[in-house]
C-alpha cells in the first residue's frame, strides 16, 4: 500500500493512538493540529485519505470540509470525519458537507483501519495520478 | 525700641497660626462641615489677595511720588466689581460649567482646547508674575531689615538675601502642603482660602490702625490733617487725565487677568451669588485700604528724616515713635499682604505649568500616550509640587539678581500690563462667537512682544541692551522703533505708551486674525459653549457615539482619578445603564461626564487630549459639530433634547434586543451544554478505548516492547483521571447550581485561608515558578464563611494563573481590602496579557476555555464553579478589566448572611 493519511486533530493522545494503528498497517501518517491552516496543509500534502476532527482550534471541521469540497482538486478526496459530539445533527451536517465517512469517538481500532483502507482503495481511481508522483 | 528677636518670634507665631487655621479649615472641609467656609464673606475677603505688599507698603510710596494717582489701583477693580459684574458672573459660570482650572485653561479651552494657547498664556503668566513675587519677597526682607536697623542692641542686621530665601522656602512648603492636598481643582483649597481671609483681616486692621494713629495720634484729627495735606508736596502733583484713564482700565483688567485673581475669583468660587456680595463689599474693603494712604504719606514726609524710603512709611512711622504693638501689627499686615499673594499666585501658576507644560510634554514623551503604565495622578501631583517650588525659585532668583532696588509701584504696573495681554482673547472669547484661535494666538503673541519691548525689557536698564541711546534713537537708528515712542508717537508717558500700544495692537491683530481665519469645528463648538453659557445648562457636547472602548477609557481614568474613584464612576454609570459588571457603554453622555471629571484633575484641554488619544485622533464627527455650532442657541437647546431622546430610544431598543438574545441563548444553552458534556467525556474515552484495544492485541501477539507498554498504559491512566476530574467538577457544579450544597460555616482568618490555598496550589503547581505578591498585614480579617469552599475558589484562581499567565516571570498580586464594615474585596491580579475584551463576558460560563484543549488540561469549569461557590457564600466574582493582566475581584460578606 504505502499510501499517505493526513490526520487533522488536536488531542495529542488521540493522534498518538491513530498514528500507531495506521503506521503499523504500513501507512504514512502526517498530522496537522490547527483548523485555520488545515486547508493549506491538504493543498500542500495531497494525502490519499484525510481524517478530520470536528472540534478544532480556530476553524471547525465542517467548515474545512466545505471549503475542500468547493475546490476542484479536493472535491473527491476521501475524508473520514471523527467527532466526539456524535449527535444526529452532526452526522447530517457532515453528510450535507460531503463527507466520505462519519465516525463518532470513541471508535473501534479495527473499524477505523477498515474504513481508511476502503476509502483509499475507492479513491485510488480518482487520485491515482497524483498519489504516485 | 522693639527687639528684633521678638519680631521674629511674633512672625513665627503668626505663621504657625496660619498653618493651624489652614489645617483646621481643611479638616473641617474634609469632614463635609463646610458651614461658613462657603460664606460670601470668606469669598470677599479672599479677593483681597489683590492687595499685595505693593498696596500695603507701596501705595504710600506711590502717593509720595505721584500724589493721588495711586487711587487708580483701587478704582479699576471697584469699577469692575460694581459696573461690570456681569463679566465676572459670566466668567464664574463658565469656570464652573467647564471646570476651568486657570486663565490658561480658560483661553485654551475656549479656542478649541488649543495646546499652543495654553502654553503661551502660561508663559506669559509666569513671566508677568515672577517680578511680582520677587517684589513680595523683597518687601518682607526689607521690613525685616527696617526692624533690624532699629534694634537697640544693633546686634542683628539680617541679610536681605537670606531672609528672602527663608521666606520663599517657607511659602513653598505652605503652598505645597495646602495647595496640592487634593487634585480636583473643584474641590477647592479651603485651607488656603481661609488662611488668606484671615490675612485679609489682619492687613486691613493693620493699615487702618496705622491710619488712625496718624490722624488722631500724630495730628489733631481730620481738620488739622486736611491743612497739612494742603501744605504738603503730596498734593502738588498734577492729575494727568490719560494716565488716570489708562491706569484705571489696566487695574480693572488686572482683576480678571492676574492669575491669582482668577484663582480666587473663578476657580475657588463655590457659589455664583457670592459675586453679588463681593460686588459691594470688596470695593468697600478697597476703599478702607486706600483711605489712610494720603495721611500716612503726608505725615511721614513731614516727621521722618530726609531720605527715608516712602515705601516703608507704614512701618517706619510707628517705629519712629517707638510704638511697638502698632509696629508689629503693621509688620504682620505687610507680611500678610506679601504671603497671601505669593501663596495664591504659586497655586495658580503651578496649576498652569503642570497642566499646560509638564503634562503635555510627559504625555507626548510616552509613545502610546496614556495607555502606558504609570500613574498620571501621581505625576500630576509631583508636577504641581515641583512647579510650586519652581515658581518660588524663579521669584527668589529674580529678587537675587535684580538687586531688588526698583520702586515697588513700577514692578506692579509692569506685571499688570503683561498679564493684561490675555484680556482681548478672554473678553473676545466669552462675548464674541467669531473669535478664533489664530486671532487669539496672534493677539497674545504681538501684545507680549510689544509689552516686552516697550516696558518689560527697558525696566532692566542698560543691562538688557536697552541703553539710553537705543531709547533715544531706536534700534539700528530706526527712529520709528524707539521703545518709548513707537511709530513716532512722542511726548506720551512711557507707561501709558506701553499700555496703549500693547493692548491696541493686541486687540487689532486679535480681531483681524479672527475675521480672516476660519475656526476649526472644535473651536466653533467651544465658542458657542462659552458665549452662550447662560442659555444652556452647560453640557460639553461633542463626543460622538462609540468611538472608544470602555476598557481603554477605564485604564486611563484609573491613572488620573485613582483606581477606586474611577471604578466607582464606571460602575455607577454601568448600573445607571442597567448593565452588569464594570464597563458601561461609551455613550456621548458618559464620555462627557468622564471628560468633566478628568478636567477637574488635569485641566480641560489635557483631559480632552487624553480622551482624543484613546479615540485615535478623531474627536468628533465634523457634521455633528458643524450642525451644533451653526445653530442658534435656541436651536442647540432643541437639538440637544432631540438627541437625548434618540439616545434614549436607542438604549431601549438595545435593552430589548439584549433581553431577547438572552432568552434565545437560554434555550440553546441546554442543547449546547449536553453536546459539550458529550464532547468532554468522549475525548478521553477515545484515547482510553484506542489504547486498551492496542494493548489487548499486544497481549494476544506478545509483540510489544516494555517502553511502549508503559507509555500506553500511562496514557490510559491519565485519561481516566481526567475523566474522573471532569465528573467530579460536573457533580460539584450541579450541586452548587441547585443550591443543594451543604456549606460548613466557620470562623476563619482570611490570611490562613489564602495561605492554605497557596500551599495547596504550590504542591500541585509543578515546575512553573510563580511569584506571589500580597499585603499580609491587611489580610488578617476574621470572616465567617466556608473556609474549604473559599480556599477552593482561591486555588482555582491561582491554578488559572499557573496555566494561562503568559508573562516570562509570572506574578500574582493578591490584594485584600475592606469595602465597608460588612464586605471585603479580594483582587487577584496577574502580570500576563489579560483576557481579551470579547472573551471577558463568557469566561464564567461552563466549558468556556479560551485556549486549546490540550494545553489547559481542564474542561473549562473552574471559573463557573468559582462563580457558584461565591454566590453560595453570599459574594460575587467578576472580571476586573483594565488592570494590565488578568484580574478577578471577589466580594465577600464578612459574616454569614441569614435569609
Amino acid at each position: 500500500m504505502g499510501q499517505r493519511v493526513l490526520l487533522i486533530e488536536d488531542e495529542p493522545n488521540i493522534i498518538e493512538a491513530i498514528r500507531f494503528i495506521l503506521s503499523r498497517d504500513g501507512w504514512t501518517v502526517e498530522t496537522h493540529a490547527d483548523g485555520a491552516t488545515a486547508v493549506a496543509a491538504v493543498e500542500r500534502k495531497r494525502p490519499d485519505v484525510i481524517i478530520l476532527d470536528v472540534m478544532l482550534p480556530n476553524k471547525s471541521g465542517f467548515e474545512i470540509l466545505r471549503e475542500l469540497r468547493e475546490m476542484a482538486d479536493h472535491a473527491a478526496r476521501p475524508v473520514l470525519m471523527l467527532t466526539a459530539r456524535g449527535q444526529k445533527k452532526d452526522r447530517e451536517m457532515a453528510e450535507a458537507a460531503g463527507v466520505s465517512h462519519f465516525m463518532t469517538k470513541p471508535f473501534s481500532n479495527t473499524e477505523m483501519l477498515e474504513v481508511v483502507r476502503r476509502l483509499a482503495s475507492g479513491a485510488s481511481g480518482a487520485g491515482a495520478d497524483e498519489a504516485h508522483v | 525700641m522693639l527687639r528684633f528677636n521678638i519680631l521674629v518670634l511674633a512672625c513665627l507665631s503668626y505663621a504657625t497660626l496660619l498653618f493651624v487655621v489652614a489645617f483646621w479649615a481643611e479638616k473641617r472641609a474634609e469632614a463635609g462641615r463646610l458651614g461658613w467656609l462657603r460664606s460670601p464673606w470668606v469669598y470677599t475677603l479672599s479677593l483681597s489677595v489683590y492687595c499685595t505688599a505693593w498696596t500695603f507698603y507701596g501705595a504710600v510710596g506711590y502717593a509720595v511720588r505721584s500724589g493721588l494717582e495711586f487711587v487708580t489701583i483701587y478704582l479699576g477693580p471697584s469699577l469692575m466689581m460694581i459696573g461690570w459684574w456681569w463679566i465676572l458672573r459670566k466668567l464664574v459660570r463658565i469656570g464652573r460649567v467647564q471646570r476651568i482650572t486657570s486663565v490658561a485653561d480658560l483661553i485654551s479651552s475656549r479656542y478649541g482646547k488649543s495646546t499652543t494657547l495654553g502654553v503661551l498664556v502660561t508663559l506669559l503668566a509666569v513671566i508677568g508674575t515672577t517680578p511680582y513675587i520677587a517684589l513680595q519677597l523683597q518687601s518682607v526682607a526689607l521690613s525685616f531689615a527696617v526692624f533690624g536697623a532699629n534694634d537697640p542692641t544693633g546686634a542683628v542686621l539680617p541679610d536681605l538675601d537670606k531672609t528672602a530665601l527663608w521666606v520663599a522656602t517657607g511659602l513653598a512648603l505652605f503652598t505645597t502642603l495646602f495647595g496640592t492636598r487634593n487634585l480636583d481643582a473643584n474641590e477647592r483649597h479651603h485651607g488656603v482660602v481661609t488662611a488668606i481671609a484671615l490675612e485679609a483681616i489682619v492687613k486691613f486692621m493693620a493699615l487702618v490702625a496705622v491710619g488712625v494713629f496718624v490722624v488722631w495720634g500724630l495730628s489733631d484729627g481730620v481738620g488739622d490733617l486736611m491743612a497739612r495735606i494742603d501744605a504738603s508736596p503730596v498734593s502738588q502733583h498734577p492729575i494727568m487725565g490719560t494716565r488716570w484713564i489708562a491706569l484705571t482700565m489696566l487695574s480693572a483688567a488686572a482683576l480678571i487677568t492676574l492669575p491669582r485673581m482668577f484663582q480666587v475669583l473663578v476657580v475657588e468660587n463655590s457659589d455664583e451669588n457670592h459675586v453679588f456680595t463681593a460686588g459691594w463689599a470688596f470695593p468697600l474693603y478697597l476703599f478702607g485700604m486706600s483711605l489712610f494712604v494720603i495721611p500716612i504719606a503726608v505725615v511721614g514726609l513731614e516727621v521722618l528724616p530726609q531720605g527715608s524710603n516712602p515705601d516703608m512709611f507704614v512701618l517706619t512711622l510707628p517705629l519712629h515713635y517707638d510704638h511697638r504693638v502698632l509696629a508689629t501689627l503693621s509688620f504682620l499686615g505687610g507680611f500678610s499682604s506679601a504671603t497671601s499673594m505669593v501663596i495664591v499666585a504659586a497655586i495658580a501658576l503651578s496649576t498652569m505649568v503642570s497642566n499646560h507644560i509638564v503634562m503635555p510634554i510627559w504625555l507626548s514623551s510616552r509613545s502610546g500616550g496614556a495607555m502606558v503604565s504609570g500613574d498620571v495622578r501621581r505625576v500630576v501631583l509631583y508636577a504641581r509640587r515641583l512647579s510650586i517650588f519652581g515658581v518660588l525659585a524663579l521669584g527668589y532668583l529674580y529678587f537675587h539678581f535684580s538687586g531688588g532696588s526698583e520702586a515697588l509701584a513700577s514692578i506692579g504696573m509692569i506685571s499688570f500690563t503683561g498679564v493684561a495681554q490675555v484680556l482681548p482673547a478672554m473678553l473676545g472669547g466669552i462675548f464674541w462667537r467669531g473669535a478664533t484661535r489664530i486671532g487669539a494666538i496672534g493677539g497674545v503673541v504681538l501684545g507680549f512682544i510689544v509689552w516686552a519691548y516697550t516696558m518689560f525689557l527697558p525696566s532692566f536698564g542698560a543691562a538688557s541692551g536697552f541703553t539710553p541711546e537705543l531709547l533715544a534713537n531706536g534700534p539700528f537708528g530706526l527712529t520709528f522703533l524707539r521703545p518709548q515712542a513707537l511709530f513716532g508717537v512722542e511726548g506720551v508717558d512711557p507707561v501709558v505708551h506701553a499700555i496703549c500700544w500693547s493692548l491696541a495692537l493686541n486687540t487689532v491683530l486679535f480681531i483681524l486674525g479672527s475675521l480672516l481665519s476660519f475656526p476649526r469645528p472644535v473651536e466653533r463648538l467651544q465658542g458657542a459653549q462659552f458665549v452662550n453659557v447662560f442659555e444652556h445648562s452647560g453640557s460639553t457636547r461633542g463626543w460622538s457615539h462609540g468611538f472608544a472602548e470602555a476598557e481603554d477609557l477605564l485604564v486611563m481614568a484609573q491613572r488620573i482619578l485613582g483606581p477606586a474613584e474611577a471604578q466607582n464612576l464606571f460602575q455607577s454609570e454601568a448600573e445607571a445603564q442597567g448593565k452588569e459588571g464594570y464597563l458601561p457603554d461609551t455613550t456621548p453622555a458618559f464620555i462627557e461626564r468622564l471628560e468633566r471629571e478628568m478636567a477637574g484633575s488635569v485641566g480641560a484641554a489635557t483631559a480632552h487630549a487624553m480622551l482624543g488619544q484613546i479615540a485615535g485622533g478623531v474627536l468628533v464627527s465634523v457634521e455633528d459639530l458643524m450642525a451644533v455650532a451653526d445653530e442658534t442657541a435656541q436651536m442647540m437647546e432643541h437639538s440637544s433634547q432631540l438627541e437625548m431622546k434618540s439616545d434614549e430610544l436607542a438604549r431601549t431598543a438595545r435593552q430589548l434586543r439584549e433581553a431577547n438574545e438572552k432568552l434565545t441563548a437560554l434555550s440553546i444553552q441546554k442543547d449546547a451544554f449536553l453536546s459539550q458534556i458529550s464532547h468532554e467525556l468522549r475525548t478521553p474515552m477515545t484515547s482510553i478505548r484506542a489504547f486498551s484495544e492496542i494493548l489487548r492485541e499486544a497481549g494476544h501477539s506478545g509483540e510489544m516492547d516494555a517502553e511502549s507498554l508503559e507509555r500506553f498504559s500511562t496514557i490510559i491512566h491519565d485519561e481516566a483521571q481526567r475523566l474522573t476530574r471532569l465528573l467530579d467538577d460536573l457533580l460539584d457544579l450541579s450541586v452548587l447550581e441547585n443550591g443543594q450544597v451543604s456549606l460548613n460555616w466557620a470562623r476563619a482568618n482570611l490570611h490562613d485561608v489564602i495561605d492554605r490555598a497557596l500551599h495547596a496550589s504550590s504542591e500541585a503547581g509543578g515546575g512553573v515558578r510563580l511569584l506571589i505578591r500580597r499585603t499580609e498585614l491587611s489580610e488578617h480579617i476574621a470572616i465567617e464563611t466556608d473556609p474549604d469552599r473559599l480556599a477552593q475558589v482561591f486555588i482555582n484562581l491561582i491554578a488559572n494563573v499557573r496555566k494561562y499567565c503568559d508573562a516570562p516571570r509570572p506574578e500574582l498580586t493578591i490584594h485584600v481590602r475592606r469595602k465597608n464594615d460588612d464586605r471585603l474585596q479580594i483582587d487577584f491580579i496577574d502580570n500576563g496579557f489579560g483576557i481579551p475584551k470579547d472573551k471577558q463576558a463568557v469566561i464564567f460560563e461552563k466549558f468556556s476555555r479560551l485556549t486549546d484543549h490540550a494545553k489547559a488540561g481542564g474542561a473549562g469549569l473552574g471559573l463557573a464553579i468559582c462563580r457558584e461557590i461565591m454566590a453560595n457564600l453570599g459574594g460575587t466574582i467578576a472580571y476586573l478589566p483594565g488592570q494590565g493582566g488578568a484580574a478577578f475581584r471577589l466580594e465577600l460578606p464578612r459574616v454569614r448572611l441569614r435569609d
